[in-house]
């Protein structure tokens, strides 16, 4: 629907009531990561902790969700259990036109339910049903409850957390329908601490059309770059996969916690060897012809007499480098086999495997002991990992409950902290060089995701700071125009700003297609004046001595120029973010 | 990804032309559930935007299968829904299917009772969306699982090769 305002359902948990409300903004804030900066100052108690009942967990998509291809995603934000600060995670499935078409912009939860919840929204029903029967349940087999209980197959979204959620573990994910997921930051947790076990979202709303004949053309053309240019056959054919052998060519893939960069055993587990060996089909969020959902399998013989059982895991690089090169294994069924543990206990696939391979070298060195893992972990050993993922979960033990609230909270106990691989947040596979390490241990979201700096990184040798931070700023600003849509970032080389602005214009919103060129400078500082006010301090993220051994295609990481990014990237946000400089939007 | 071709297809979505073609689904196995084909239905031919109010709506499918099933009308002749309609807004459509005449209909539901395969869809105006074979959804499959195919011609060797 298309309205100069956004419709956002509140429901509280705690009193298990829900109201509609309207809220002002969209020709300032578009919606999605704007929307969702704009509710968390509206709800949540910036200094309250992100265990408070009171604060919220949001979901928002973008004025062009379900009239545009690939306008596909989802933001949530939320006060993450990983740092107790605001941020944000992304999914797509079918969640962004499943609010769409329940008739709601955004998504806001507060409270926390009495007892073990799923919330079921339609566009004219919302429901709190108990489902405390789900308790402890992994995500693979709550899934199928739920699609049981509620109906809608195909045309809603079912958002789940598996025991890591309600374990509270800060790398706990938000499942939504099997294959995505709100990954990064603990979204899982939050959800876990609210009692809430499930969203269940049909869309069954339907709209009119807009009356401006140029949208069908202006759809066709959008769809037409999409399927008939090469933009998108990367995502479309291997998938993200495709980045493991040059990555690995680069010396830029983390292998056995960050002891290398580079590996034989990559030929074995490249995008191209897991499309041969273990593709079994593509899925797609809702909305995107691309399919970039590549879904393998893994088979098991758990019974002599031929038994077997098989189930469908869908990977992609980040996956693939944290539970498979990250933990030296060089087997795609065996990675694949990693993450399905993973995926069933509701955790963070990269947290995950970042974190079991600091475990690992930290039992090499004797800063644990298997008294603590409960397992011999050695690189390589998938079946170990295995367990050892399930355990990480399910908190098993002392040494495993605070591995899960992050690796460098194990590491400051147990020792380590050396070779613990995080950046702010356990690190993204892109061992590329200090643009990458100062842009990940101080981004927003400590995501690859918000600036580009690992693609920087393999485009630039020269080592000029002003100019990488002016990239950091000026990229992280131009995905936050995709990110306030919400599109799909795998799109960023079509959605350019002029087409973003025409397609606005085409459904009606005229006033924010003359205003995107402020709105993502606007959304940025929002965000960052959020994120401060919530107790960001980058001083206090600190670069592991790890990554200073790395060495890339271009030598040795130069500790000077790393520090020295990090410095102004940082002293950039802060002065960028300061209120006294409110009416400059630029970056 | 197969490119968007745009062409006339075979059929007209006004329902006036005589030779008729059918939408078929050869290869629902491809399908990645993108929803492209039954958003394409609400925007052209319904001016909706919507994957309800579709002549094809997706569906996931559990178990075994794994994967997506197209529901729509499967072009029955003699088609029970409009044998069921009691205000004569469908009739038979030659080829199979139904032609729908929207101005004749009182909302009452029967057709969709009497659908065998839960192909129309009721808005919740009551107005029934049935697959009225016009292809319009077919190009915009990316993985080329729809097909117009004419259930008179279509058992020669060519014709079933190109649905294989």
């Amino acid at each position: 629907m298309i309205r100069d305002f956004f419709r956002v359902l509140h429901v509280n948990l705690s009193e298990g009531s829900g109201n509609i409300i309207s809220v002002d903004g969209r020709d300032t804030v578009a919606g999605g990561s704007g929307l969702s900066a704009l509710l968390f100052n509206k709800y949540a108690e910036m200094t309250a902790p992100w265990d408070d009942p009171c604060q919220p967990l949001i979901l928002a998509i973008g004025p062009l969700t379900g009239y545009f291809p690939l306008m596909s995603k989802t933001v949530s934000a939320f006060k993450s259990p990983y740092h107790d600060q605001f941020t944000e995670s992304h999914a797509g499935g079918r969640s962004a036109l499943s609010m769409r078409f329940a008739d709601i912009d955004g998504l806001v939860i507060t409270g926390k339910s009495p007892a073990l919840s799923c919330l079921v929204i339609d566009s004219n029903k919302i429901e709190i049903k108990n489902v405390n029967f789900l308790k402890g349940m992994d995500v693979s087999e709550s899934g199928k409850i739920l699609r049981r209980m509620f109906a809608g197959s195909g045309h809603r979204s079912i958002l789940r957390i598996g025991p890591a959620g309600e374990n509270k573990s800060a790398m706990a994910c938000i499942n939504v329908d099997t294959y995505r997921h709100f990954g990064r930051m603990g979204g899982g947790a939050v959800m876990g601490d609210k009692n809430l076990k499930a969203i269940a979202i049909l869309g069954d709303a339907d709209f009119e059309q807009p009356k401006d004949k140029k949208y069908r053309d202006l759809f066709d053309d959008v769809f037409q770059q999409i399927t008939s240019t090469d933009m998108m056959k990367k995502y479309h054919n291997i998938g993200t996969p495709a980045n493991i052998k040059p990555l690995n060519k680069l010396s830029s893939l983390p292998w056995r916690n960050l002891q290398s960069t580079s590996d034989p055993g990559a030929d074995n587990i490249s995008g191209e060897k897991f499309a041969e060996e273990t593709l079994l089909r593509n899925g797609a969020c809702s909305g995107c012809p691309v399919g970039c959902i590549h879904i393998g399998f893994v088979r098991e013989k758990f019974m002599k007499d031929n038994r077997y059982m098989y189930r469908h895991v869908a990977y992609d690089y980040e996956p693939i480098f944290s539970a498979g090169s990250m933990l030296g294994i060089t087997d795609s069924f065996s990675i694949l086999s990693v993450m399905d543990e993973m995926e069933k206990a509701g955790l963070d696939a990269m947290s995950a495997g970042v974190a079991l391979a600091w475990a690992t070298e930290a039992m090499e060195k004797g800063y644990l002991s298997e008294q603590d893992t409960l397992l011999p972990l050695k690189f390589g050993e998938a079946g170990l990992y295995k367990k050892a993922s399930a355990y990480l979960g399910r908190g098993v033990n002392d040494f495993y409950r605070l591995l899960a609230q992050g690796t460098l909270k194990a590491a400051e106990h147990y020792g380590g902290a050396d070779f613990a691989c995080v950046l702010g947040l356990e690190m993204a596979g892109y061992a590329t060089g200090e643009v990458f390490f100062a842009a990940q241990s101080t981004s927003f979201r400590h995501s690859h995701l918000d600036c580009g700096g690992y693609t920087y990184d393999q485009q630039h040798e020269e080592k000029d700071v002003v100019k990488a931070v002016d990239f950091l700023m000026e990229d992280e600003a131009s995905r936050l125009s995709l990110n306030c849509m919400v599109a799909c970032l795998f799109a960023r080389g079509v959605y350019k700003n002029g087409l973003l602005a025409d397609c606005l214009h085409s459904v009606g919103y005229t006033a924010l297609a003359s205003n995107m060129n402020n709105v993502a400078g606007h959304v940025q500082k929002l965000r960052w004046q959020t994120r401060i006010k919530t107790g960001y301090n980058s001083g206090s993220i600190t670069i592991p001595k790890r990554f200073f051994k790395v060495k890339t295609w271009k030598g040795p990481i130069d500790p000077a120029y790393l520090y020295s990014l990090k410095e102004h990237y940082s002293k950039r946000i802060f002065a960028f973010a300061d209120p006294s400089n409110d009416s400059d939007s630029k970056t | 990804m197969i490119p968007l071709i745009l062409k006339k297809t075979a059929n007209s979505c006004t329902n006036k032309v005589s030779f008729m073609k059918n939408l078929t689904t050869p290869h629902m196995e491809r399908c990645i559930g993108c929803h492209s084909c039954s958003l394409a239905c609400a925007r052209i031919v319904h001016k909706q935007i919507s994957w309800n109010m579709s002549g094809i709506r997706i569906y996931s499918s559990g178990g075994i299968s794994t994967g997506f099933e197209a529901r729509f009308c499967l072009a029955c002749n003699p088609a029970p829904c409009a044998l069921a309609c009691p205000t004569g807004a469908y009739s038979q459509r030659k080829g199979g299917g139904v032609i729908f005449k929207k101005k004749l209909c009182n909302h009452c539901g029967d057709c969709a009772d009497a659908c065998p395969v839960d192909a129309i869809y009721l808005a919740r105006t009551g107005e029934p969306v049935v697959c009225i074979h016009c292809g319009q959804c077919v190009p915009y499959c990316p993985h080329n699982c729809l097909a117009l195919i004419d259930p008179q011609t279509h058992k020669t060797a060519a014709s079933v090769e190109s649905i294989i």
